[in-house]
């Protein structure tokens, strides 16, 4: 291979890109070298097990990704605000919206919502760390270089180019030579057994690690989902493991699972990938119903209305995703009785997610409503977000969809969902718990700033969308001529795109400006809230609880304090705490992970093997490792608790 | 109880897997992890009926399969899974010594099994049954190899577990570790019991 294939060359944007990312990295190894802080990273991050650490990793690498997937996507609006725009061409368009859809699902919204649930799930449920430490640490490393890989291919071996969704026989090595499917086969496998390890981590967490006294039924809302999205991602992430196994298969060692030729299925694969595809939407958009129905209640300063209701419906939610893959390709002939199946499938989803939106709304009902960002966002995701359903609905409906499938009304339709759900909620949930993470507020002010110009920007891009479908334009199309009259809707669209563009910036600057002058959150509970993690100081303690919370109702934290009982800290009873210690392996292992993978993907097989072993070398050394955790001491506690409790 | 706390054979519990948190949390943990492999192998078994007649004029099931090599096989298989039972029998009484013993047992029947799948692959390909011929063989090599690479994982697993705890001997901190590797083993018994029947049988007859 010459280092003119190894390397994208020819496009201006590929070589501005290759610039900036070598001097984001001299600039990054330069700050670090200059501050001395190398020893700081690998003691502090790199080799944490801290689930509240992971958190944040997770959540930075989240907001990084919306970044790369929001530049793919301001791309994509500037060649399309007017006819036969020549910024782009077709293979470079194809190359973005590949990477822009992949990324957003897989590498911004799961890890922003793995992020949350990691910092806030065992504060929720009164623990003191999930059920496996280490464990978690290599979910997050191998989410980490899963991106890692799939974000050098468009500048090293080039993009992957064949939607999102990758279908056969697209996606195979006859119709995309090059290495671009390569990295979607591996990157988004090794990533995905991250995912996988999370979910069975913060099952077994949920399960097993609850404060005494909290029953499944006075579990926090986000929790339940959480619990929910849990089983959702063991029983879906194995058919994409197998999928993403058989397109690696198809491509490196010529097999013949979706060919044309030799008995090949193509529809194998669009059954596989939608199998796990329908659950995963479901995997980011539960937990985004978690996260409202917490800010809603706390913002309300009432009780989530209707609590079983709330918990039975995403038990149904989860059930009903597996029964609905279909829907996404009705088009392709699978015969009147199926399509009529998954449509009615599809349809009774929104029972449950409607008793769902009239139960926040109930909560809303007579409730002392505080307009904070965070609830700006959720007030905000619920019209948009039936939009979203409403028109979820009109896509479900089989013989309808002939002329819905794969228009621009799509697009705005699953847009509308994820931006409404999944992104709102992030936002709403970063707002909510920032002091936890850190110890002082995101500034209110710029916070609304970011609502309205995102908000708004998000209604000016995608509603025109609906009706650039309902005119014809489909999807995926890289240009279209100045007759057919979607030009003015187009450059709406633009204008929008931008709005939220310039409101992820004001997002970036709150991060840095809060940090700087933002409001130290002195109590552990700025916001009146109702659930344990409130209980602890901002940011909180290693240990999380120093005296583990006894959980006599739901909202276990409002009730401590109306009844004044367990809010004080009898150091007496204080017992020194048990804590795993740092390990550097998970991210080594990982690193190993990279190089298989990135042997893989240009198939130099003896880098993949050496690796492999290398991944293997690391588990078992993980066997014989002897340190078993360490002890905090009794006036370490006393001493951190004061220090804390000192502000209030 | 503790993880710390120095046992003899009247003060070791019943299920040792299940007396402390850590062992607690690996047992549900584990299960749900076969839980997530059941939907994986569910989907190597689905994607094998599905392709099973695409044979693309390359050899077919019955031109090809040898049932009584596959028989052998799967006996040393089934016996390994009874070995393990052996073994967790006698770790359940802190009888340290019988239980690596038995285990022992236990991979070298798995190995042989190995041998024999490897032998079993050699052949095929030798009569021009490769990955790549058919959409039949490529499911096929998918479904069997992908269950053959879990007993190599087994092995490797059983096997560093004996070497590492073979001076430490037993205590509450490694007998999870010993359970779920069991149960591990147990899992690709009765994965085997389906591809010996969907795979191998149905082949045969239909």
């Amino acid at each position: 291979m010459k280092w003119s294939e190894f390397f994208v060359t020819g496009e201006p944007l590929i070589y501005a890109a290759d610039v900036s990312i070598v001097l984001t990295a001299i600039g990054i190894v330069f700050v670090l070298t200059y501050f001395k802080k190398w020893k700081w990273l690998w003691n502090e991050w790199l080799t944490t097990v801290d689930h509240k650490k992971i958190g944040v990793m997770y959540i930075i690498s989240a907001v990084l990704m919306l970044f790369r997937g929001g530049v793919d996507a301001l791309l994509m609006r500037a060649q399309l605000t007017v006819p036969n725009m020549k910024f782009l061409d077709s293979q470079h368009y194809n190359e973005i919206f590949t990477t822009h859809g992949t990324i957003m699902i897989i590498f911004m919204a799961m890890p922003f919502i793995i992020g949350l649930m990691n910092i806030v799930v065992p504060l929720q449920i009164g623990a003191r760390d999930v059920a496996y430490p280490y464990l978690n640490a290599l979910s997050f490393w191998l989410f980490f270089v899963g991106a890692m890989l799939f974000n050098i291919a468009f500048v090293i071996g080039g993009s992957p180019d064949a939607g999102w969704t990758s279908y056969f026989p697209l996606a195979s090595k006859e119709f995309s030579p090059g290495v671009g499917n390569n990295y979607y086969a591996v990157a988004l496998q090794i990533s995905g057994i991250g995912t996988l390890m999370t979910g069975i981590n913060f099952l077994v967490t949920i399960l097993k690690m609850r404060a005494p006294g909290m029953t499944l039924m006075r579990m926090p809302m986000f929790t339940w989902t959480i619990l929910i999205t849990c089983v959702i991602i063991i029983f879906a992430f194995p058919v994409f493991t197998v999928a993403l196994a058989l397109m690696t298969f198809d491509r490196l060692f010529d097999t013949q699972f979706f060919t044309m030729a030799n008995g090949g299925m193509s529809m194998l694969w669009a059954n596989l990938f939608w199998i796990w595809g329908h659950p995963e939407v479901y995997i980011v958009v539960l937990p985004a119903f978690g996260i409202f129905s917490e800010v809603v209640s706390t913002f309300a300063r009432k009780r989530l209305f209707g609590y079983k209701a709330m918990v039975f419906s995403i038990v149904g939610i989860a059930f009903l995703s597996f029964l609905v893959w279909v829907h996404h390709f009705f088009t392709m002939g699978a015969g009147a009785a199926v399509n009529s199946f998954f449509s009615i499938t599809t349809m009774a989803i929104a029972i449950p997610t409607g008793v769902k939106i009239f139960n926040w709304l109930f909560t809303l009902r007579k409730g002392k409503i505080r307009f904070t960002t965070a609830m700006l966002w959720s007030l905000a995701f619920i019209p948009n977000f039936v939009i979203g359903g409403v028109t979820g609905v009109m896509l479900a409906m089989a013989a309808a969809d002939y002329q819905y499938h794969n228009s621009y009304f799509l697009i705005a339709h699953f847009h509308y969902v994820l931006i409404a759900g999944t992104v709102f909620a992030c936002f709403a949930g970063l707002h909510y718990w920032y002091p936890k993470m850190f110890g002082h507020i995101l500034n209110e002010r710029l916070g609304k700033w970011t609502f309205w110009l995102f908000m708004i920007g998000f209604n000016i891009c995608f509603f025109p969308m609906y009706f650039l479908g309902l005119m014809g334009m489909t999807r995926r199309m890289y240009t279209y001529s100045a007759g057919l009259g979607w030009t003015p809707l187009n450059v709406v669209a633009t204008v929008g795109a931008a709005l939220m563009g310039i409101g992820f910036i004001v997002l970036c600057y709150n991060i840095y400006y809060s940090a700087r002058y933002g409001e130290r959150d002195m109590t552990g509970d700025p916001w009146d809230g109702r659930t344990l993690e409130w209980a602890t100081s901002s940011p909180v303690a290693h240990y999380n609880f120093a005296i583990i919370p006894e959980v006599t109702d739901l909202d276990a934290y409002w009730v401590m304090k109306k009844t004044g009982k367990g809010l004080e800290i009898d150091e007496e009873k204080l017992k020194p705490i048990h804590m795993p210690s740092n390990s550097g392996r998970p991210f080594l292992i990982s690193i190993a992970f990279f190089f298989a993978g990135f042997g893989l993907v240009f198939e130099w097989y003896t880098m993949a093997i050496i690796a492999t072993i290398f991944i293997i070398l690391g588990l078992i050394l993980r066997s014989f490792d002897d340190d078993d955790g360490y002890y905090i001491s009794v006036d370490e506690i006393k001493r951190t608790e004061r220090l804390a409790r000192k502000g209030a | 109880m503790h993880v710390e706390e120095k046992l003899t054979a009247e003060t070791f519990p019943a299920s040792p897997e299940k007396a402390t948190l850590e062992g607690k949390n690996k047992f549900i943990g584990f299960w749900t992890f076969l839980g997530g492999e059941t939907v994986m192998f569910a989907s190597l078994f689905a994607t094998f009926l599905a392709l099973r007649d695409k044979t693309a004029n390359g050899p077919t099931a019955e031109e090809l399969f040898k049932m009584p090599l596959v028989f052998v096989a799967t006996m040393l298989l089934l016996t390994s899974s009874l070995t393990s039972v052996y073994a967790m029998y006698h770790m359940k009484n802190f009888d340290f010594k019988k239980m690596q013993l038995w285990l022992g047992v236990t991979v070298l029947l798995g190995a042989g099994f190995l041998g024999l799948e490897i032998f079993e692959f050699n052949e095929y390909v030798h009569e021009g049954f490769k990955f790549s011929t058919s959409a039949f063989s490529s499911s096929f090599y998918t479904l069997v190899g992908t269950h053959g690479a879990h007993v190599t994982f087994g092995l490797l697993w059983i096997l560093t577990l004996m070497i590492r705890n073979a001076k430490r001997g037993l205590n509450l901190y490694n007998a999870p570790k010993f359970y779920v590797a069991s149960l591990y083993w147990h899992f690709i018994d009765v994965v085997w019991v389906f591809i010996f029947t969907v795979v191998y049988l149905m082949g045969m007859v239909g």
